[in-house]
Order: C-alpha cells, then sequence, then structure tokens
C-alpha cells in the first residue's frame, strides 16, 4: 500500500529550480534512501512532504488524503513526523520535556496527560535516553542530540519517519548504533524515508533508493541498481 | 511527615500567604497608621507595574517576541473607561477594558505574530502610535471632542479592584505556565520550527497567550483611568508605558515566574525614592543602576537571590543535623 506519493512536486526559489516534475511514492514498511549531491533539493522535498515550504505545483498525498497547502501541525498530526539536518532540539528544556510536548500536541488525538507522558517516557526509553531526561537538551552529545531528535518524532506516534541526514557527523560506532535503530524502527512499524550520504548505511539498509540531481529525480531502483547505473555514477564521479 | 519537614516545606507558601492577606486588607489601616493615603496610592502605582510587567513576561517571556505594544493595550484600557465608564457599573467597565484589549490583541496578533524577531517589536511600537492617532481623528472629525472627562471613584475602592487584578493575573499566567500551553510557549521562543513540526499550532497559541496578556494591561488601564480627571489619546497612549514593563522585567529577570514581579517592585521603589530622595540627581543614580544590574546580573535581580539559595541550601546541608 502507498503511504506516501508525489505527482509533479516542483518548487522554484524566486528564479531557482530546486525540485521540478519530481514523481515518487513510498510505500508501507519500506525504508526508501534519497541521496544526491549538495543542492539537488533532498531537503526540499522533505520541507515539502512536512509542510515547512508550500508550493503550488504538484500534489503530496499522504494515505490518499492531499497533504499540499496543510500546516506542519497538521501534517505531523496525520502522523507524518521529521526530524532535522541542523539540529533543532529545544535546547534549554529538560530532554524529557522535549519529548513530552510532542507527546501532548503531536499525536493524531489530543492526548491526556498521563497518555502523553507514557508515550514521551517509551519513546525515550527506546532511544536509550532514559538516564538524560532530566539534563537540559543543550548538554547532550551531538550522537544524542540527534537520538532525541528521533525520541520526538517518535512520540507523535507517527506513520512515516523522514529522517534528515541523521548520521551526518557521527563516528563510525555511532553510525551502526544508527543502523539498528533504523532497523528497529521499522520493525515496529514505521515507515522510514531518509536522506542520507553515508554510503555503507544507505546500501544495506534501504529497499529502494531514489537519486536527485539538479531538482529532477535521475534514478531510482534497489541500491545496486544505482549503484550500478551509469547515470549516477557520471552524477557522482564526472564522465 | 513530620511537622519540621512540614514548615520547612510551607513556610515560602505560608509566608506569601500572610503578605496577601497583608496586602488585601492595606486600606483598613494605611489612614491609622500612616496618617495619609500616599502609602496607599504609591501600592496602587506598584500594582500596577506588577500586572504591566508579569503580563508582558508571561508572553514576551517564553516565546522571545519583544512585544512594546503594553502601552497600547493600557491606553485601551483606559479609554474604555473614558468611553462606557459613566453608563456601565464600575467592575463591569474594568472587565470592558480587559475585554476590548482582548479583541484588539486578537486581531493585531493574527495579523502581526508572523512577523518575527525585532520586526514584531517594531511594529507593536507602531501599534501604540497608530491607535492614539486613530483615536485623535476619530474625536476630532467624527465626535467633535478632543478629550474626556472620566469619573472619579475613591482610592480605597481602586485599590481592591486593582489588587484583585493583581491576583486574576499572577494565578492565570502561573497556571498557563505550568500547563502544556506553557511548554508549546517555551518551545515557540527555543525553535519555532521544530515546535510547528511536532505538532504546536504556533499561530494560536502565539494569538492566544498574546491575547491574554493584553486583558490583565487593559484591565489595569481601566481602573487606573479613574485616577485622572481628563483624559485624551496624548494622556492614554504614553509610550513609557511600552518601555517600563519590558526594563522592569529585564531587570528582575524574565528566566523566573518571581522575576518580573520582584524587578517591577524593586525598579518602581526605586524610581520613587530616588525621585522624592535625590530629584537633581534621580535620572544619574536610576540611569547607574540599571547599567551594574544589565552587566553584572544578566539573570536579573532574580538570579542574585537564585544564588543565595543555592548557597544557603548548600550550607543546609552540612549543618542539617544541627537544625534538625
Amino acid at each position: 500500500m502507498r503511504i506516501l506519493e508525489g505527482e509533479k512536486v516542483s518548487k522554484y526559489f524566486g528564479g531557482l529550480r530546486a525540485l521540478s516534475n519530481v514523481d515518487f511514492h513510498i510505500d508501507q514498511g519500506e525504508i526508501v534512501g534519497l541521496i544526491g549531491p549538495n543542492g539537488a533539493g533532498k531537503t526540499t522535498l522533505f520541507n515539502l512532504i512536512s509542510g515547512a515550504l508550500v508550493t503550488k505545483r504538484g500534489v503530496i498525498r499522504f494515505k490518499d488524503k492531499k497533504i499540499t497547502g496543510l500546516k506542519p501541525y497538521q501534517i505531523c498530526r496525520l502522523g507524518v513526523a521529521r526530524t532535522f539536518q541542523s539540529v533543532k532540539i529545544f535546547a534549554n528544556m529538560p530532554v524529557l520535556e522535549n519529548v513530552l510536548l510532542s507527546s501532548f500536541f503531536g499525536m493524531s488525538t489530543s492526548a491526556s496527560s498521563s497518555d502523553a507522558t507514557r508515550a514521551a517516557i517509551e519513546s525515550l526509553e527506546f532511544l536509550n535516553l532514559s538516564e538524560t531526561r532530566a539534563t537540559p537538551a543543550r548538554d547532550l552529545t551531538l550522537a544524542n542530540q540527534k537520538r532525541l531528535e528521533v525520541a520526538r518524532a517518535l512520540a507523535t506516534n507517527p506513520e512515516i519517519l523522514l529522517l534528515d541526514e541523521l548520521m551526518a557527523g557521527l563516528t563510525h560506532t555511532e553510525v551502526t548504533e544508527a543502523m539498528e535503530l533504523i532497523t528497529k524502527l521499522r520493525d515496529k512499524g514505521i515507515t522510514i524515508f531518509m536522506i542520507e550520504h553515508v554510503m555503507k548505511a544507505i546500501m544495506s539498509i534501504c529497499d529502494r533508493i531514489m537519486v536527485l540531481h539538479h531538482g529532477e529525480k535521475i534514478a531510482e531502483g534497489t541500491p545496486t541498481e544505482v549503484c550500478n547505473s551509469k547515470k549516477v555514477v557520471e552524477v557522482y564521479l564526472g564522465e | 511527615m513530620n511537622i519540621a519537614t512540614f514548615a520547612k516545606r510551607f513556610w515560602g507558601q505560608g509566608l506569601i500567604l500572610i503578605l496577601l492577606i497583608l496586602l488585601a486588607t492595606f486600606p483598613l489601616y494605611t489612614m491609622p497608621l500612616f496618617g495619609s493615603d500616599y502609602p496607599l496610592i504609591f501600592l496602587q502605582a506598584i500594582i500596577m507595574f506588577v500586572i504591566l510587567t508579569v503580563s508582558w513576561a508571561f508572553f514576551s517571556g517564553p516565546t522571545g517576541y519583544i512585544s512594546l505594544a503594553p502601552a497600547a493595550f493600557f491606553g485601551i484600557g483606559i479609554y474604555t473607561t473614558a468611553v462606557v465608564g459613566k453608563s456601565l457599573p464600575l467592575l463591569a467597565t474594568v472587565a470592558a477594558g480587559g475585554v476590548v484589549s482582548f479583541i484588539i490583541a486578537l486581531l493585531v496578533g493574527a495579523v502581526t505574530l508572523r512577523l518575527k524577531g525585532i520586526f514584531f517589536a517594531v511594529f507593536t511600537f507602531g501599534l501604540v502610535v497608530l491607535i492614539k492617532e486613530l483615536l485623535l481623528f476619530w474625536e476630532i472629525t467624527v465626535t467633535g471632542t478632543r478629550g474626556r472627562f472620566v469619573l472619579l471613584v475613591d482610592n480605597d475602592t481602586i485599590y481592591y479592584i486593582i489588587f484583585g487584578i493583581l491576583i486574576l493575573t499572577l494565578l492565570t499566567t502561573y497556571f498557563i505556565r505550568r500547563s502544556k500551553f506553557g511548554m508549546a510557549m517555551q518551545s515557540i521562543g527555543e525553535n519555532e520550527e521544530a515546535a510547528a513540526h511536532m505538532g504546536v499550532n504556533v499561530t494560536l497559541v502565539k494569538v492566544i497567550t498574546f491575547a491574554i496578556s493584553a486583558i490583565f494591561m487593559g484591565a489595569a488601564g481601566a481602573i487606573m483611568a479613574t485616577k485622572w480627571t481628563y483624559v485624551d489619546p496624548y494622556v492614554a497612549f504614553d509610550i513609557r508605558m511600552s518601555f517600563l514593563p519590558v526594563l522592569m522585567a529585564i531587570f528582575g529577570g524574565v528566566g523566573t515566574y518571581y522575576g518580573p514581579i520582584l524587578g517591577s517592585v524593586v525598579f518602581s521603589y526605586l524610581e520613587e525614592l530616588l525621585l522624592t530622595k535625590f530629584p537633581y540627581y534621580y535620572m544619574l543614580t536610576f540611569g547607574i543602576i540599571l547599567v551594574v544590574v544589565i552587566l553584572y546580573l544578566p539573570g536579573g535581580v532574580a538570579s542574585l537571590i537564585e544564588r543565595l539559595r543555592q548557597r544557603l541550601q548548600k550550607g543546609g546541608l552540612t549543618g542539617k543535623h544541627a537544625n534538625t
């Protein structure tokens, strides 16, 4: 079943074409990777899905419901959660409150105080952050701040999770942990759509990969198919 | 729970309760005790500033949206009294001042809270001037009046009403800050984009809390208007009323709940003291004190108390056996 799909999605910043006529779909339970050189339009696509940016060209549907034009908080409550490329935690709030906020406001039905607290604590446990719950979020390590972003997204009880460069800036061990985390999330029943530059991770955990270049989709397929695509090799390595 | 820990836990609340009762009954013994109404009038002014500062800090503190609109809402309250004060009972007039401010804040907020940072501050500043000029234009061309006479109310009644508004302000802001909406306000100040993506309807939260803060400013204006016999737009919309609450809040410290209360009390007391004791050096001394506080106590006067409390707690831990 298609959980998320886009039809002819385009976005212009003034005269700059950030995305043009991108068609995509994501099936329930998949892990889909989104790759491409810098400036290819990957984060723009995420911003359009999550409602941070609005476009009049093209349609994005979540479970057959049109979500283009909705506000970010509405899209979040429908079941689409995301993390950010540059960490956007609530730095001066304790870890627990970071997560509580999203379980209070982000779930599809308005949560009671005890339900929200339970959801927040569960998602902190899932991310192994329970011990830091009283720490102000700014005092966490980068890896833990990124985990906190995932915990926060998870507390909104999402059906699909958009991960924007979760592994950028992490050490080898941390990357391995992050990969395990993503498979664990999928086993929980959450569909994953991820932007990533760490090829090792992309190749080993993604079911399918999409490649963007200059705002256009130039390739799509299983990791091996994408690796062997002439076009992709040209884009990354030159002719 | 033994008596010692019970007393330890509740002596703070008890002290606040006694202070509140003393304040609530203040008009009963001002005359016999001081022989004049001056302390009562002085206290009215302090309470007015506490209301303005606390409601300003309630919105601008956590969200980080610096509003320079207090003078606008305070003035709207004043003008409400000038217009309907003679035809409505006093309490209804005060409530009307709050309601009119609330409605105007809702409208203004819906339009302007999309503005970020300095643009929002500048716009709210402009709002004060805009409303003043609009009213002036209206009075001159439509109603043909230049100013209005306001009904007079005795000092005791004014005191009781403004004290009531103070209690309402303190309770409302306290409980909202502790609720999930308080958390939402904080998250907006920390990172608005992330808050929106976590399901917070940021526009709604900002507009509603901005409007709630305007209720108390408007109500305070409505009751304080009865202290003047004559009101015109120049009197009602005094831009000082926008800057003073901001200064007082920063002076006291916006990071804590009691910081703005402390700041406005100390600040207005200091102002009065310096003005009467050193009329020639008043501005100079006042300026120096402000500069010193901003430079050496970035967390405001409240941070001084916070530091003191931490030191006491540390001392309390080592001297535990001696105490119990």
